[in-house]
């Protein structure tokens, strides 16, 4: 081990000003005792894509559950005690062999916090933000999901109250699968839409 | 306000940095600054639209080489600072340097917020038009739509304008709409078989 090792990795620039922020706050008395904590154990265990295959999943497995998400998805996803910030406006978009749909929010970064979680690095930065409006087909392909030229793109971008959840197609070859067997398939990325099962 | 924020469209930013998963907060710090975004809001009472025009407000270039979270502990300085939990000499006194605000609020506040849209104007098909503005405060109609004549796709609830909200107690509540544009339309690239929809409030839009 060498010598700088022993040292502790030096605190950033922006650490030191969430710090200074903290600690100015706290002698304010406006920083509840556990506050961050809770926080901090809120969106790590609470929320996630996790809830949201469960839903893709209850979808693929009951038709009934299906048109119920397709019309209305805040009423279908609370079926499944899912809800809350950022998921008071759902909107389900379903993908078919002719249709694909993409979510972005170029504004900000608008998520579907209750049935995905918060939302990644990329998805939050400037290049997914800006290309996905203007050049949907090429950055999909860039990413890792090609579409056939025939396929239409739907991108919805989230500047408003809705937030929006890609209902993937059920892969091939997976009819005798359980519910929980299906949300095993269903991945984060199939829900915002840039990439297939 | 036409700020770096507005980012639907522009160019040369490169590829997308993808990762297939990631854990909620890269470290201790994103969770703290979340939080006292979250604490400053409420100490402050800010709607939604004053919190992201915090944001908005930075300065471009700190904006672009900046991380979301430090967006958030930006406007949330920026919020207390406005509002006078803290001083911005406090802040950098603490922090051992510099502590980077946003710029000023260039709109002025809204005392009148005029009257609501109660019934929707436009329904499931109608063409529509974006208004051609540049509001000098915050709003959530993108750049890349204004002028382009699209289709409304769906009726959404009555919701309160960010546009007003942003700038005052003042509130107005009008529908929004999800209205489509072919992708075509918005870049006159020539690329076929994309549409684009954008979700806007009632008086972004004018009949087509």
């Amino acid at each position: 081990m060498s010598e700088h090792g022993h040292h502790p990795l030096p605190v950033s620039p922006v650490e030191q000003r969430v710090a200074a922020l903290e600690a100015l706050l706290t002698e304010r008395g406006l920083v509840p005792e556990g506050f961050i904590e809770e926080i901090t154990r809120r969106y790590e265990s609470e929320i996630g894509p996790l809830n949201g295959a469960k839903v893709v999943a209850r979808a693929w497995a009951d038709p009934g559950y299906k048109e119920r998400l397709l019309a209305d998805g805040t009423v279908a996803i609370a079926e499944l005690g899912f809800g809350g910030p950022e998921g008071d406006h759902m909107v389900v978009v379903e993908n078919t062999p002719a249709v694909h749909n993409v979510i972005v929010c170029t504004l900000c970064s608008c998520y579907p916090w209750p049935v995905l979680g918060l939302p990644p690095s990329w998805y939050k930065d400037p290049p997914y933000r800006a290309r996905m409006v203007r050049e949907p087909r090429a950055l999909l392909a860039e990413m890792g999901c090609p579409l056939p030229g025939d396929v239409e793109i739907r991108v919805w971008d989230s500047s408003a109250e809705v937030r929006y959840l890609v209902l993937p197609q059920r892969p091939p070859d997976t009819g005798g699968m359980t519910e929980a067997e299906l949300a095993g398939l269903v991945t984060r990325d199939s829900m915002i839409g840039v990439a297939r099962l | 306000m036409d700020g770096i924020h507005d980012l639907g469209g522009m160019q040369g930013f490169g590829a997308v940095a993808h990762s297939p998963a990631e854990p909620a907060f890269a470290g201790r710090w994103e969770a703290v600054a979340r939080a006292l975004m979250m604490l400053v809001s409420g100490a402050v009472d800010a709607s939604g639209g004053e919190f992201r025009h915090s944001i908005e407000r930075m300065d471009p270039g700190h904006y672009l080489t900046s991380s979301y979270y430090e967006h958030w502990l930006t406007g949330a300085a920026t919020l207390a600072v406005e509002h006078g939990l803290v001083t911005r000499a406090e802040l950098e006194a603490r922090a051992g340097g510099r502590f980077p605000l946003s710029g000023p609020v260039l709109a002025p506040r809204v005392a009148d917020a005029g009257p609501g849209v109660g019934e929707p104007r436009f329904g499931t098909g109608d063409r529509v038009r974006v208004r051609d503005w540049h509001p000098p405060g915050h709003t959530r109609c993108p750049g890349y739509v204004r002028g382009k004549a699209g289709t409304v796709v769906r009726v959404d609830g009555i919701h309160s304008v960010p546009d007003i909200e942003a700038h005052g107690t003042a509130r107005r509540h009008e529908p929004t709409y999800s209205v489509s544009f072919d992708a075509a339309d918005l870049w006159h690239d020539g690329q076929h078989g994309v549409t684009v929809h954008v979700d806007l409030w009632d008086s972004y839009l004018e009949p087509a």
